[in-house]
């Protein structure tokens, strides 16, 4: 079973509401949610060993919802997900985790944070050299390591 | 059936490829064997927009969780501090923060000047020149005049301060207590064909501008030229002795699993302090019944970690984070003992620069300061790129009860057995960690930081695996000599961390290369009357 087709509908569908109750869209900072499509194709497209633990903690918000999650109104549905994220434990992290890092290379997102959307290399970053002067202090005292 | 070799070595990390390079100039016959394959900085996290998400999959430090092919499992259930190791050409100098200290004088007294541990057989000034060569094959970075450490010429200038350094130092100012700009393997010139530094700032786990020095790129090149035979994909099983109880090769599997016999005169295992004993155990016979180099029973035994106690806060201004090494300054403040402290010996301070914005969500949420909902992203701004952190590096005590030995159900990919480990924070190392937590937590608040948070010890922090198959003159109470031959078995030698008596409080790949290029020129010497 290949990553992409490791979830069923029903979890796809609680994955992007559970994604969009982490981080809801934000006319304020301009990012969309979580619950983005494109987002949301990112994680599903790159769920790869993750897939067995994010099945098993939306599996776990199945239970506590008792219903697709999209079906509750939204206190309801805040209420399930703070339950979910109280209960902690690998699979929670990992569903947790798995929409963090995917959100946070969204080009939109990443943009917002006032970052380049790139790999680090090859293009790297520049580095203030600091003031070396702070170092005069420390030059000045004497030798601390013991002879031995 | 191979021909047999002269010299056969287990393992091309730190210590296997310094070795190799060292023995190369004997124009004796080496072969270097090795599980993994040789690396591709194409392919490296860095070069990619997932960089940060493959730390916690397939350039995870930890093997249990990376688990490539060239990975064995390691049972660390029993113990808080997970191992972390890199297997392939290079070892673990692919995937380590580059950070370059070297163990003090002092480490090489602990019983005698504080009357804890034991004595190394050998002491600093014995391996200076060896950590010369090594600095300069490896190519250090850093700064002269250090008075916290004894005087070194590190060939490089240092990495610069950056905001992160810049504000840290200025709070260390105020407190009156040492730092220095860290000496590190990362290249801050052109050096001997590898490009400088460009803040990738993703160093860790391996570095796409060749910047900093993994052995793949530093001795191995050159070892090769000189005649060294490096085999990858090719995982040991045991070591096998003759009728007189010397090592007489080793059996190995090769990269198409095919089961093959090496013959060797001599054997040299750098496999660190985990992969050593586990094949020393794996290695037992009729002859040996409790494995092989194991009289004293030691193989396996005095594990130590630095325990690493981690704290972390938050400024108003924005830190370096993930544009620069995370490498930065040291503090050597509390390093040597002092009994007023409430413990014996010391720790480094080692001074973080933030990390990126992927890393940065994932912690935070899992400390609470990130929430979901409404708030989440007036949070996420204010904690982005502006951490500043550091570590105390605590030093580990030798205990018997932490140590190493075989898995009864557990195997690798070849149905090798693999290692358990057994291990727990001994009294002094845990008065130690609180003693640096609270002295991170006065540096933090000098810094003005907030939202202070604790990692102690940090889970995945088990990289330095030490103390294994330690050196020494009584063999009652080493597995090897004092230039690593064992007492037991007159042409099987160890190289790696596993030889050390103390841990130091240090990151130990400097000294372990120094030991191995000692242990390497001790042979030579004696190549006459090697196995007398």
């Amino acid at each position: 079973m290949s990553a992409d087709s490791s979830l069923t509908p029903a979890h796809r569908g609680d994955l992007r509401v559970i994604a969009g109750t982490m981080i809801p869209a934000s006319a304020e900072f301009d990012v969309p949610g979580a619950d983005d499509p494109a987002i949301q194709a990112d994680i599903v497209a790159t769920l790869g060993r993750d897939a067995v633990l994010v099945r098993e903690a939306l599996d776990q918000l199945a239970r506590l919802a008792g219903s697709p999650l999209a079906d509750l109104d939204p206190a309801r549905r805040e209420a399930v997900a703070m339950e979910l994220r109280a209960k902690g434990g690998p699979a929670v992290a990992t569903l947790t985790r798995v929409v963090l890092q995917c959100y946070y290379r969204d080009d939109r997102v990443v943009r917002s944070l006032g970052l380049e959307p790139r790999p680090p290399y090859p293009k790297g970053h520049v580095l203030e050299d600091g003031d070396w002067s702070l170092l005069d202090p420390v030059r000045a005292r004497p030798p601390m390591w013991r002879r031995a | 059936m191979n021909d047999p070799v002269d010299v056969l070595i287990i393992g091309a990390g730190a210590s296997g490829a310094a070795v190799a390079w060292s023995l190369a100039d004997t124009r004796m016959h080496i072969l270097c064997l090795e599980q993994g394959g040789w690396m591709n900085p194409a392919t490296y996290p860095s070069t990619g927009r997932d960089w940060e998400a493959r730390a916690f999959g397939d350039y995870s430090p930890s093997p249990n969780i990376r688990a490539r092919p060239e990975d064995y499992p390691i049972n660390d259930d029993n113990s808080p501090i997970k191992i972390v190791n890199f297997n392939g050409v290079g070892g673990g100098t692919v995937m380590y923060t580059a950070h370059f200290p070297r163990l003090h004088p002092s480490d090489f007294r602990v019983r005698s000047l504080d009357g804890v541990a034991d004595d190394w057989p050998i002491d600093y000034d014995t391996l200076v020149p060896f950590f010369e060569e090594n600095d300069r094959m490896m190519g250090v970075s850093g700064l002269a005049g250090d008075p916290g450490v004894p005087p070194r010429k590190p060939p490089m200038p240092p990495l610069p301060l950056g905001r992160s350094g810049t504000r840290l130092a200025k709070a260390m100012n105020r407190l009156g207590w040492h730092w220095w700009p860290s000496d590190t393997t990362v290249a801050t010139a052109d050096y001997e064909g590898r490009a400088r530094c460009i803040n990738l700032g993703h160093c860790t786990p391996a570095c796409a501008q060749g910047a900093k020095a993994s052995t793949d790129i530093t001795y191995w090149p050159v070892a090769q030229r000189a005649g060294v035979e490096l085999r990858t994909h090719c995982r040991v099983r045991e070591i096998t002795t003759d009728e007189q109880g010397m090592a007489a090769g080793v059996v190995y599997y090769d990269a198409d699993g095919i089961e093959q016999f090496q013959a060797a005169h001599v054997v040299v295992l750098a496999c660190n302090g985990v992969g050593t004993p586990r094949l020393l155990l794996n290695s037992a016979s009729g002859r040996f019944p409790n494995g092989l180099a194991n009289s004293s029973g030691l193989v396996g035994r005095n594990l130590m970690f630095h325990p690493y106690a981690q704290v972390y806060g938050y400024v108003d201004e924005p830190t370096d984070s993930n544009r620069a090494p995370p490498t930065c300054l040291w503090s050597k403040e509390f390093y040597e003992t002092d009994p007023s402290r409430g413990f014996a010996r010391g720790y480094t301070f080692q001074f973080g620069r933030g990390v990126g914005p992927v890393a940065e969500a994932v912690a935070s949420e899992a400390k609470g300061l990130l929430p979901w909902g409404a708030g989440h992203h007036a949070a996420f701004r204010r904690l982005n790129g502006h951490r500043l952190g550091l570590s105390a590096i605590c030093e580990d005590l030798p205990e018997e009860h932490n140590r190493v030995t075989l898995d009864p159900v557990l195997k690798d990919s070849h149905g090798i057995p693999a290692p358990r480990i057994d291990y727990r924070i001994g009294e002094n190392t845990a008065r130690m960690m609180e003693h640096g937590i609270a002295h991170a937590k006065e540096i933090l608040a000098a810094a003005e930081a907030t939202d202070i948070c604790v990692n102690s010890p940090i889970l995945y922090g088990g990289w330095h695996l030490l103390g294994t198959a330690r050196m020494g003159a009584d063999p009652a109470r080493s597995v090897v000599n004092e230039w690593g031959r064992s007492h037991d078995v007159k042409n099987l030698f160890i190289v790696d961390g596993s030889l050390f008596v103390t841990s130091g409080g240090v990151n130990p790949t400097s000294t372990i290369q120094a030991l191995a290029l000692y242990i390497a020129d001790q042979m030579k010497q004696r190549l006459a009357n090697l196995f007398d």
